[in-house]
């Protein structure tokens, strides 16, 4: 009993700590910059610093806020709930929840099969399962952290919204398409035996412990790739003019796009790395539709997950899955170049 | 006591194969640990997250790699 308060208090403890120092941050910085650093005027190298040094811990106190309340909320999913919940669902409501679920449900990419495999044995559509693989990993709690302390609330509530549908309507046209057949064959005859038992429910307390795993899990895992990031995004703040890249870049080349997509799909990084220097490239001139273009297909079509699934997908679904994603990538970077931003 | 570790050899997999071989030591249990790295033989199991304990057939954790003490209890548990 005594245990349980205490985890309670501690969070309850923790969360004004955290409002202080995050609302503080760039008085904090500043402190460290001017005073201890001994900066005084406005150079390059002053700016890079302050960017860093502000930047930094904006984004892994968020990040750890967030990715302790999303852990939390984790723990009230499972593969196995999401599974059931979608079974015998009609296709485009389907195609939706299985799209929703995509954000809560605890999803690692080495799962990715397994999970696939589970959902096709259950008799969940094709297309429906697609829908959760495209979600899962494109709209993650790290994704929207890093879009709302680097480019604010908006962009991150664009970037979700269009997620969404991209996965949700991307999920529908696959299944329209008919492709069972392009799943490896013997998917379909597997028998699987009775799985794990049932899960044991949870107390708050463990609940908390968990969310806590998942912090040091994920922020052991991506600071230093934040830290990498942010140093990339720094050097070329304070260094390279504005409006550098407009030209190659800007709205107004209609080629931008499609380019920055199929940049993207080779470069394998997790949203902590690359989301920084996507900042920058804006602060530059590149176009917001242009970049995220290029961060959702960076995180949503990578190379390594395509080679994962080609053990149970044969190339042609492989290769029209990523056509009819990246199409849904193209369109929404294109919306945004010209209907939103001119 | 037959022991599996399913999972497509990602390195979680691998942590929980030496946590369980540990564990094992520990608890001086003489147990053969057989990692399952072939999908079509993981599936048999049902799981759907990797990396998955198997005890003697049966499936008594997913997706998550315990702390030692929970797993020593799993173990002497299901001996």
């Amino acid at each position: 009993m005594n245990s349980i308060k205490n985890k309670i208090v501690a969070v309850i403890l923790l969360i004004p700590i955290w409002i202080i120092i995050y609302t503080n941050l760039q008085e904090i910085s500043d402190f460290i910059v001017f005073k201890l650093f001994k900066m005084t005027d406005e150079t390059h190298l002053t700016k890079s610093i302050r960017f860093f040094c502000y930047e930094v811990p904006k984004v892994l106190l968020l990040l750890t806020l967030i990715i302790f309340i999303v852990g939390i909320i984790r723990t009230y999913f499972s593969p196995e709930k999401t599974r059931k919940a979608l079974e015998g669902k009609s296709l485009f409501t389907g195609n939706v929840m299985a799209s929703l679920l995509g954000i809560v449900t605890p999803f690692c990419s080495c799962s990715a099969i397994p999970l696939f495999l589970g959902f096709v044995e259950a008799g969940i559509p094709l297309g429906v399962t697609f829908s959760f693989l495209i979600a899962a990993p494109m709209i993650n709690e790290v994704a929207v952290v890093l879009l709302i302390g680097l480019f604010g609330w908006k962009v991150a509530v664009i970037y979700v919204i269009t997620g969404l549908t991209i996965a949700i309507l991307a999920g529908f046209i696959l299944e329209k398409l008919n492709l069972n057949k392009y799943v490896a064959d013997w998917v379909f005859k597997t028998q699987a035996k009775q799985g794990l038992e049932k899960e044991e429910s949870m107390t708050i307390n463990q609940r908390i412990s968990a969310g806590g795993v998942v912090v040091k899990e994920i922020v052991g895992k991506i600071w230093i790739y934040i830290l990498l990031g942010i140093a990339v995004g720094a050097g070329a703040h304070g260094f390279v003019p504005d409006e550098y890249l407009a030209g190659a870049l800007g709205s107004q080349n209609w080629y931008s796009v499609p380019l920055a997509i199929l940049t993207g799909i080779p470069l394998y990084s997790n949203a902590a790395g690359i989301i920084p220097i996507v900042s920058v490239l804006i602060e530059k001139g590149v176009s917001l539709g242009t970049a995220l273009a290029f961060m959702m297909s960076v995180i949503a079509l990578s190379l390594p997950e395509i080679i994962i699934l080609k053990k149970v997908l044969k190339w042609q679904l492989i290769g029209i899955f990523v056509l009819v994603v990246a199409t849904g990538i193209a369109i929404v970077g294109l919306i945004f170049n010209y209907i939103v931003f001119t | 006591m037959k022991i599996k570790i399913l999972g497509t050899g990602c390195a979680r997999c691998k942590a929980l194969f030496r946590l369980t071989t540990k564990a094992l030591g520990e608890l001086k249990i003489d147990a053969r640990v057989e990692k399952v790295e072939d999908i079509r033989k993981i599936m048999e199991y049902a799981v759907m997250r990797t990396p998955a304990l198997v005890i003697n057939e049966k499936v008594v954790i997913s997706g998550q790699i315990p702390k030692i003490a929970d797993l020593k209890k799993l173990l002497t548990n299901n001996l």
